[in-house]
Parts: structure tokens; C-alpha cells; sequence
């Protein structure tokens, strides 16, 4: 796309340059520090939508490519390179548009507001580098990178467990991703041909260039999982993330559940599957039953949860599970309605952390049992709290619906049971979220701290309305959506079913 | 050549500087010693430049005991930097300490000499003199806090331990010239390639000569002086010991195994990998529980020698490569930190609890920052010189196809970011308990400090300059 080879690395350099930028305006003015960066993360947000309007649906494989050589020594050639496909160019312009909301949701942090605004600008580059870095290093470059600024936003202005919640985020994401690195450099010396691009690599395995045995195959997808697994999380993986969830700052919250935790299922689409097709499908039953465990495990745990923040943590255990087993069940509805429910999850779950802030905020309590009632005093607030409950718990006509249905409905053409289990999580979620908003909004008004709530302001109203247009819009117009991602996940399909064809193919030549 | 006298014009230079130092000690005042740190600063930066005019030479001199190659170049240039920058914190440490003796310069300045003679020597004998004129040198120099009983405790810990491994390393210089006829690097080897099977007497004392190295490396189980030496010592001795010292040792070694004799690294395999899998875990693991600063840095040097030691292993281009990279990766991250180390140290000593860095980060938002990226980079996080080195190392021993070493490494690595991490979340994310005192923090090192704090992340975002140097290096 001739003019817009560079679209991608300016995204990245607008808020990398604005972190700059900030480092050398006063700390004393909060202000205008908190103007700047949300002048930065619209900016950035504008400048990604040409990704969507320009992006051609109908081409199969990466755009907006850039490559330039990064550095490359005695057989050991590394590379800047980045592109987008139909996977990571809606996660991208979720990150960018979900960067200014939390910004704006940010407003009631008081204390060291310029290396907080610095810290959420250097989150989003790291970030956005997951999500377009087409070279093995590179992506795990960013992958490491964008620990670090979670790591101090969570310990220096979380919550009061937030030392253990940090350090505990950071040991866990760094541990499990050492094994990719390993993982990375051994795809690179089986590939031979001196280059860690992601595509060559996963051409090249496809086409059988690169010959893996089967056990060096699930080896390496096991050392990608792990690091993917644990970062979605899949149950049993997930212990990390209600400490991280509830102790981040709220728009560490959004960021967390809403980017973060895609970088894991986006992992599992960019490189498990396509890469070792072989292994995925081996493994795809156990890893199914982990993610259904997981979406009735969060379900139930997040039913009995008195804090409204822990139960919107564990709600994403749940929707996570979702997304995985779509993913594992390798049809073109499953896959799409996985990645879409990445975008929901984004949008819901980011505004549900949003909205429990907003509370917080005004009451600095999360406990269920400190409202009710509050319909009478904040009935805006409880309104657009409704729209998002119900996006959450996928009611049609709303966006967590269609993500929802298309995953149940794939898994069911693979396994029924599975998408039985995985069902009852839908019955759950509206038990769960339903029970949750009645008590905190429903009822009379009895205790005297909430009498004298107010209700939204304008900056809060701006901060959740976007997110509640998208939640209709993507509920309503889906079609613009899921048609951009076709071709990308067909790749990934047909991946997966060549792979299991010519497993076919040799069992019958080993039966003559 | 037989006679070069630009092949070791940096240990002329170091030399000459040394004595005139020692004999204007009692010309100049009291109050000016200071000046003579200077002046041995200036010595190191001749030496240095003597020393940069003769990369791409290669030759042997005086008479086959000399190297003048670029791998003996590589090595010096990053003597000498560790050097001068411990040379210009000690300025400052002694000062504070009222400890401003001057022969504390000249004995760093012929601690210099030994191991820029241990980078270029052709000759077992001369790595041995080498390796003992740095030694007797920090003997002493690791007891100069006289006033400190902790200090004298490591000097002669340091002193009796450091002897007698010596002697481990004498005596396999004895075996080798028993078994090959000769202590020249150029005919051990030749001898070697004439061997129908290697004899015993080499290996073994190739065996007993590891054992020498791997004291000063601080290998375990070779470490056990480290931490109380490391603990004792001044902290830019400190530093000291953990970067260059341990970098000689390191390098005389890799030309051992990587040029001299080549044959010997298969059968030494088997050790050399337990070693290092046990250097990574051991050094990880005890640094975990530490809470002085000075000692979790010991530890945590013991575990980078173990990752610098998976290059000298695996035993391919790649990790000879790797090994050197890392030690100048190893050299501006250690260096940097126990100069931060130093700082909040403040007059005695007084502040090397780990739990002094409570509110450290927002009181001193520069040493902060300087501490943080050393610190992230000891970790091996991506875009510092650490990472940069960790991938090299690994990735050579992937493509050996060792991949239980890659494993053992990821798991030490894993454990080890847990304790670097622990300084971080007391300097921003705890409050200190009283008052935080001033800290003196002067121009020179500020400078040194950026220097550092910038050497760091462009070797982990441009890390292609300095391996492409290190590639040169190794070619023998």
C-alpha cells in the first residue's frame, strides 16, 4: 500500500515521542499533564484508523509491511519488522481507542501524575508492538517491555495488596515467556534460513521446509503455550490475574483485561496454531477442557465474590475460557467469533473496570453489601452500567452476543458436549452479573454515606460513552468486523486442515 | 616480532604511572592525594589509547610469549574502561571515607598491568604472573577499610583462599609443560594436535588450572570467598573484583579453551556444563535471601559468571562471540549499579541494607533511574545490553544443541529477576521509615552514571557494533 509503509512505526513513535515529551513538562501542573497524554493517546488513536479504512479485506496475508534491518552478526540477523492482518488490525485500534477512556479514567489519580502518564504512554507502544511485530525478537521485545510499566502502574498507585499483585504479575509473565525466548531462538536455527520473520518461519514449516520430528513440534508449542497460557490466563494459570485485577489502578484494570490479557490469545493465533498445527490439534481436547473449566470455575467463583472489582476480575476467567476454546475448535465461525470476543471482552469488561471506578472514586469501597439502591441517586450511572452488564452476560443486539454464539456454534460443529458445558458459563455470566446489579442498584437506599452520591459528570460520561456505542454497534453491525478477519482466519484454518489431512493420508498409508 | 614494545605499551603505560605515582606520594599533601587519582586517571587513558592504535595488528612477540591480536585488544580496552571508571569512584569513596592514601591508586594501576598481561599472554608463565600481580594488588586493596574489621576479615580470607588456588593453578602449569615439553601457547598446541589421544597429565592439569580460574571467577564450587569478600571489601573494590577481575580470568581461560588447546573442550565438556548449570542456580538462588546489598550483588555476580559460562561450553563462534559481548554487558550493568551501591552508601557504609532503599526511587529520581536500568538490565529484560547478551549466550547453545543448558539458564533466570526486582519495589513502591539523608552525589560520577545508564541501552537496541567487534576478537 503505496504512502503507508510507515503508518504502523508512526503509531508506535506518537506515544513513545509524547512519553518524551511529558518527561520535560513540570511535574507540578497534573493537569496539563493529564491533558498531554490524552492529547497523545488521541492522537494516536486517529492516526490508527487509517489502518481500517485503508485495510483491504479481500488480500490474504500481512499489510502495511514495513522491514529494515535491525542488527545482524555472524549468523545472527534480527530484524524491524512489522505489518498487520485481519487478526491484530482491530486489537490494535481497540488498544488506541481504549487508551484515551482510561486516560480519562485516570483523572482521580492525585499522586506522581507525571511518571504515571509516562508509564501509560510507554504501556500503549509496548502494546501496540505485540500486535504488529512480524519478527520473533521483535514481538518478544515488546511482549517483555510492556511488563514493566504494568509492573510500576499496579505497585506504585494500586490498592493495598498491590506489592504482592505486582511482583506477582511480573514473575509469572517473565517466567513463562523465558521458555518462548528459548523456543523462539531454536525456531530460528530449525528454520536455517537466518531470519526470524514470523511468516517465512510459518511458510516455510508449512510448506515442509523446515522439518520438525512431532516431539520437537509439541516441545516448541508447549514453550509458546506456556507463555500464552498463562498471560489469557487458561485455568490453572490464572492466579495471578484477580490479584492484578483488583489491585490496579483503575485504568491498569482496563488496560489488563482489556489489551493485556489479548496478547495471549492473540499469541495462540499468531504462532500456536499456524506454526504447529500438528501439536494444536494434538493437544486441542485437553486444552478445550481446560478453557470449559475455566469459563465455569471463573463463573462460580465470580458468583460468590463480595467485591464488585474481584468479580469483574474473575468474570474474565470466564469470557477468557470463551475465547480459548474457540480458538481450539479450528473452524472459520469458532476462530472468528473467538477473536470478535477479544474486541467484547475489550469494550465490556473495559467498561465495567471504568464504572467500578467510578464508584470507587466517590465512595473508596468496591464491597457489594456497601450499596443498593443506588438507581435513585445515579440513575445515569446505573443506566449505562446496565447497557454494559447486559453486553457482558451477551444479549443480542448487543456485541458480547455475537462473539458468544459464533464460538458455541463452531465448538458444536467440533464437540457438542463442549459447547454444552461451555453454555451453561452464558447461564452463569447473567446469574452472576444480574444478581450483582440488583443488589448494588435495586432496593432501597440504606446506608447514609450513599445519599448524597452524585451522578456522572460530563469527563466520566465521556469517558464510558464511547464504550457504549461500540457495545451497540458491534452488537447491531457486525458484518464490517468479522468481513475484515475472513481471510486471516482462513489462513489459520486451512492451516490446521491441511495439517490434519496429511495426518489422515499417513495413518492410511500405514493401514496398506 | 621478537621485540615489540607497542604490544605491551598499555602495561608500560600502567607501569611508569604506577611508580612515579608511589614517588610522589610523599611530595604531595594531605589534602591534594586526590590529584594523584587523576593523574593514574590519565595513565588509564593512555593506556587505553595505546592499546585502541593496535586493534587489527596480529602478532606474536617476545619470543612466542606475547599476543598482539585483537582478542588481547578487546579485553584490554575493557580492562582499562572498568578501570578508569573505578579509578574515578574511588576519588569520591575515598574522600567521603577519609581513607586518601594514594598507594591505593598505584596498586590499581599494576592490578591493570596483571590483567592486561593475562589478556595477551602466549605463555603459562605469564598468565601466571599475570594473574598473581593482580592478585597481591587487590589482596590489599580488599583490606583498605582498616578501620572496618569486616575488611581485614576479607582480605585475609581473600589472600589465604586466593593463594592456594594459586597453587592449583601453578601446579597445572607444572602438569601441562610435564605432559607437552613446553609452556608456550603456539607449541602446547602444536604439541597437542601431534597427540594420539590426549595424555592424562594434560588433562588433568587443564583440570587443576580451571580450578585457578574458576577461583577468581568465583565458579562454584569455587565461590565460597565471594560474598564475605565481596561484603568486606570497598565498594569500588567490590565492583572491581565482580567486573574486571573476574573478566581476566574469564578471558585468559576462553583463549585456553577456544585457542590453545580446542581438543581439550570436549573432553572437559561434562564438567564445564555442570559447573556452569550449578554457578546459574547456585548464585540465583542464594542471592534470594540476602539482605545486604553488597552481598546480593556478590550472588548475583556468581550467577552471571554461571551465564558466562554457558558460552565458554557450548564452544562455537557464537558463544565465544556471546562470552565477550557479555562481559562488556556485564561490565557498564554491574559496574553501574555498585556505583549506585556506593552512593546511598553514604560515609561508613552506613546504608547497604537492602531495606535502605526504601523511597530511594522518588527522593533521587536520578540515581532511581540509574539503579533501575542497571538492575532491569541484570535481569535480562529486553532492550538493555543484558538482554542482548543473554540472547547470544542462549541462542549459542541452542544452535550446540544444548538445550538442558537453555533450560537450566531460563529457570536461573526466572529466579533471579525475583530478588532484582525486590530493590525496585523498595525504591518506588515503599515508604521509608524516617527521614532519607541527603546523598552526595558528585559531577564526575553523575556523568559516569549516564554514561553507563546510556552504554546500557544502546548495546541492548544497537547491540550489532560491539558483536561485530567481539566476532573480530575471536578470530585467532
Amino acid at each position: 500500500m503505496p504512502g503507508f509503509e510507515s503508518l504502523l512505526t508512526i503509531i508506535l513513535l506518537i506515544p513513545l515521542a509524547g512519553a518524551l515529551l511529558l518527561a520535560f513538562l513540570p511535574a507540578g501542573n497534573a493537569r496539563r499533564l493529564r491533558l498531554a497524554a490524552l492529547a497523545v493517546t488521541l492522537l494516536t488513536f486517529l492516526a490508527s484508523l487509517p489502518l481500517v479504512f485503508r485495510f483491504d479485506a479481500s488480500a490474504q496475508g500481512m499489510q502495511f509491511v514495513q522491514n529494515v534491518p535491525w542488527f545482524s552478526v555472524g549468523g545472527f540477523s534480527v530484524d524491524y519488522s512489522v505489518g498487520i492482518d485481519g487478526i491484530s488490525l482491530f486489537l490494535i485500534v481497540m488498544t488506541t481507542f481504549l487508551m484515551p477512556l482510561s486516560i480519562l479514567g485516570s483523572w482521580s489519580v492525585q499522586d506522581k501524575v507525571k511518571p504515571y502518564m509516562i508509564l501509560m504512554l510507554l504501556l500503549e507502544v509496548g502494546m501496540l508492538g505485540v500486535f504488529v511485530a512480524l519478527d520473533l525478537v521483535l514481538f518478544y521485545v515488546f511482549w517483555e517491555v510492556q511488563l514493566i510499566p504494568m509492573y510500576f502502574l499496579i505497585g506504585i498507585w494500586g490498592g493495598a495488596d498491590r506489592i504482592y499483585a505486582a511482583v506477582k504479575f511480573f514473575l509469572y509473565t517473565f517466567a513463562g515467556s523465558l521458555f518462548m525466548l528459548a523456543a523462539l531462538i531454536a525456531l530460528y536455527f530449525f528454520n536455517g534460513a537466518e531470519s526470524f520473520h514470523i511468516l517465512q518461519i510459518t511458510e516455510r514449516l508449512a510448506s515442509e521446509e523446515i522439518l520438525l520430528s512431532f516431539r520437537a513440534e509439541l516441545l516448541l508449542f508447549l514453550a509458546f503455550f506456556l507463555a500464552f497460557a498463562i498471560k489469557v490466563p487458561l485455568f490453572p494459570f490464572h492466579t495471578w490475574l484477580p490479584d492484578a485485577h483488583v489491585e490496579a489502578p483503575t485504568a491498569g484494570s482496563v488496560i489488563l483485561a482489556g489489551v493485556l490479557l489479548k496478547m495471549g490469545t492473540y499469541g495462540l493465533l499468531r504462532f500456536c496454531l499456524p506454526m504447529f498445527p500438528n501439536a494444536s490439534v494434538a493437544l486441542a481436547p485437553l486444552i478445550s477442557v481446560l478453557a470449559v473449566v475455566g469459563i465455569i470455575y471463573g463463573a462460580l467463583v465470580a458468583m460468590v465474590q463480595p467485591d464488585v472489582k474481584k468479580l469483574v476480575a474473575y468474570s474474565s476467567v470466564s469470557h477468557l475460557g470463551f475465547v480459548v476454546l474457540g480458538i481450539f475448535a479450528f473452524n472459520l465461525q469458532s476462530i472468528e467469533g473467538a477473536t470478535y470476543q477479544m474486541l467484547n471482552h475489550g469494550v465490556s469488561t473495559g467498561a465495567l473496570f471504568l464504572l467500578v471506578g467510578m464508584i470507587y472514586d466517590r465512595r473508596h469501597t468496591r464491597r457489594i453489601e456497601d450499596f443498593g439502591g443506588l438507581a435513585h441517586r445515579m440513575p445515569l450511572f446505573a443506566a449505562l452500567f446496565m447497557v454494559i452488564t447486559l453486553s457482558s452476560i451477551g444479549l443480542p443486539g448487543l456485541n458480547g452476543f455475537v462473539g458468544e454464539f459464533l464460538i458455541l456454534q463452531g465448538t458444536f460443529l467440533n464437540s457438542a458436549a463442549f459447547a454444552v458445558f461451555a453454555a451453561t458459563g452464558v447461564i452463569l455470566a447473567a446469574v452472576y452479573m444480574l444478581w450483582m446489579y440488583q443488589r448494588v442498584f435495586f432496593g432501597e437506599l440504606t446506608i447514609e454515606a450513599n445519599r448524597a452520591l452524585p451522578d456522572l459528570n460530563l469527563r466520566e460520561i465521556l469517558t464510558i460513552l464511547p464504550l457504549v456505542v461500540m457495545a451497540f454497534w458491534m452488537g447491531i453491525y457486525s458484518q464490517p468486523f468479522l468481513r475484515k478477519m475472513d481471510s486471516s482466519v482462513q489462513f489459520i484454518v486451512d492451516r490446521i486442515e491441511d495439517s490434519r489431512r496429511d495426518q489422515i493420508f499417513r495413518v492410511e498409508n500405514r493401514g496398506n | 616480532m621478537e621485540i615489540s614494545f607497542l604490544a605491551v605499551a598499555p602495561e608500560i603505560v600502567l607501569s611508569v604511572f604506577g611508580i612515579v605515582l608511589m614517588t610522589l606520594i610523599p611530595a604531595v599533601g594531605r589534602a591534594r592525594q586526590a590529584q594523584l587519582g587523576y593523574l593514574a586517571l590519565v595513565g588509564v587513558g593512555l593506556a587505553l589509547v595505546a592499546s585502541l592504535v593496535q586493534w587489527g595488528e596480529r602478532d606474536v612477540v617476545f619470543y612466542g610469549t606475547i599476543f598482539q591480536d585483537d582478542f588481547a585488544q578487546y579485553s584490554k580496552i575493557l580492562f582499562l574502561a572498568a578501570l578508569g571508571s573505578i579509578i574515578l569512584t574511588s576519588i569520591h569513596y575515598l574522600r567521603q571515607e577519609e581513607l586518601l592514601r594514594a598507594e591505593y591508586f598505584p596498586l590499581l594501576l599494576f592490578s591493570g598491568v596483571g590483567m592486561c598481561l593475562m589478556a595477551a599472554s602466549a605463555d603459562l608463565i605469564v598468565t601466571f604472573l599475570g594473574l598473581e600481580t593482580l592478585s597481591i594488588a587487590t589482596y590489599v586493596l580488599v583490606g583498605y577499610r582498616t578501620r572496618v574489621m569486616q575488611s581485614t576479615e576479607a582480605a585475609i580470607k581473600y589472600f589465604l583462599l586466593g593463594a592456594f588456588s594459586t597453587a592449583f593453578l601453578l601446579y597445572g602449569v607444572a602438569l601441562v609443560y610435564g605432559a607437552t615439553g613446553t609452556t608456550k601457547y603456539l607449541e602446547i598446541s602444536r604439541a597437542i594436535s601431534q597427540f594420539d589421544g590426549l595424555p592424562t597429565g594434560l588433562l588433568l592439569g587443564v583440570g587443576l588450572m580451571v580450578v585457578g580460574f574458576g577461583f577468581k571467577i568465583a565458579l562454584v564450587p569455587f565461590h565460597v570467598w565471594a560474598p564475605d569478600v565481596y561484603e568486606g571489601a570497598p565498594v569500588p573494590i567490590t565492583a572491581y573484583l565482580a567486573v574486571a577481575s573476574k573478566a581476566a580470568a574469564v578471558v585468559a581461560f576462553l583463549r585456553i579453551l577456544y585457542q590453545v588447546a580446542p581438543e581439550l573442550s570436549s573432553e572437559w565438556h561434562a564438567i564445564l556444563w555442570v559447573t556452569a548449570v550449578l554457578t546459574m542456580l547456585i548464585g540465583n538462588v542464594a542471592a534470594l535471601t540476602q539482605t545486604n546489598i553488597k552481598r546480593m550483588l556478590a550472588y548475583s555476580s556468581i550467577a552471571h559468571a554461571g551465564y558466562l559460562m554457558i558460552g565458554v561450553t557450548v564452544h562455537n563462534q557464537l558463544g565465544a562471540q556471546g562470552v565477550l559481548f557479555y562481559l562488556v554487558a556485564y561490565a557498564l550493568m554491574s559496574l553501574g549499579a555498585f556505583t549506585v551501591v556506593q552512593l546511598i552508601g553514604r560515609r561508613n557504609e552506613a546504608s547497604v541494607q537492602i531495606e535502605d532503599y526504601a523511597g530511594i526511587g522518588f527522593r533521587f529520581p536520578f540515581l532511581g533511574l540509574a539503579l533501575s536500568v542497571f538492575l532491569v538490565s541484570l535481569a535480562g529484560i529486553p532492550l538493555t545490553a543484558g538482554f542482548a547478551g543473554k540472547l547470544f549466550l542462549f541462542a549459542a547453545a541452542i544452535q550446540g544443541q544444548m538445550y538442558w543448558l537453555v533450560v537450566f539458564a531460563v529457570v536461573a533466570s526466572a529466579i533471579g529477576v525475583y530478588y532484582y526486582l525486590r530493590v525496585m519495589v523498595l525504591m518506588y513502591m515503599r515508604e521509608a521509615s524516617g527521614e532519607i539523608a541527603p546523598v552526595d552525589l558528585p559531577m564526575a560520577t553523575r556523568v559516569l552514571l549516564a554514561v553507563m545508564i546510556a552504554g546500557t541501552l544502546i548495546l541492548g537496541i544497537f547491540p550489532g557494533s560491539i558483536l561485530r567487534l567481539a566476532s573480530e576478537a575471536m578470530q585467532f
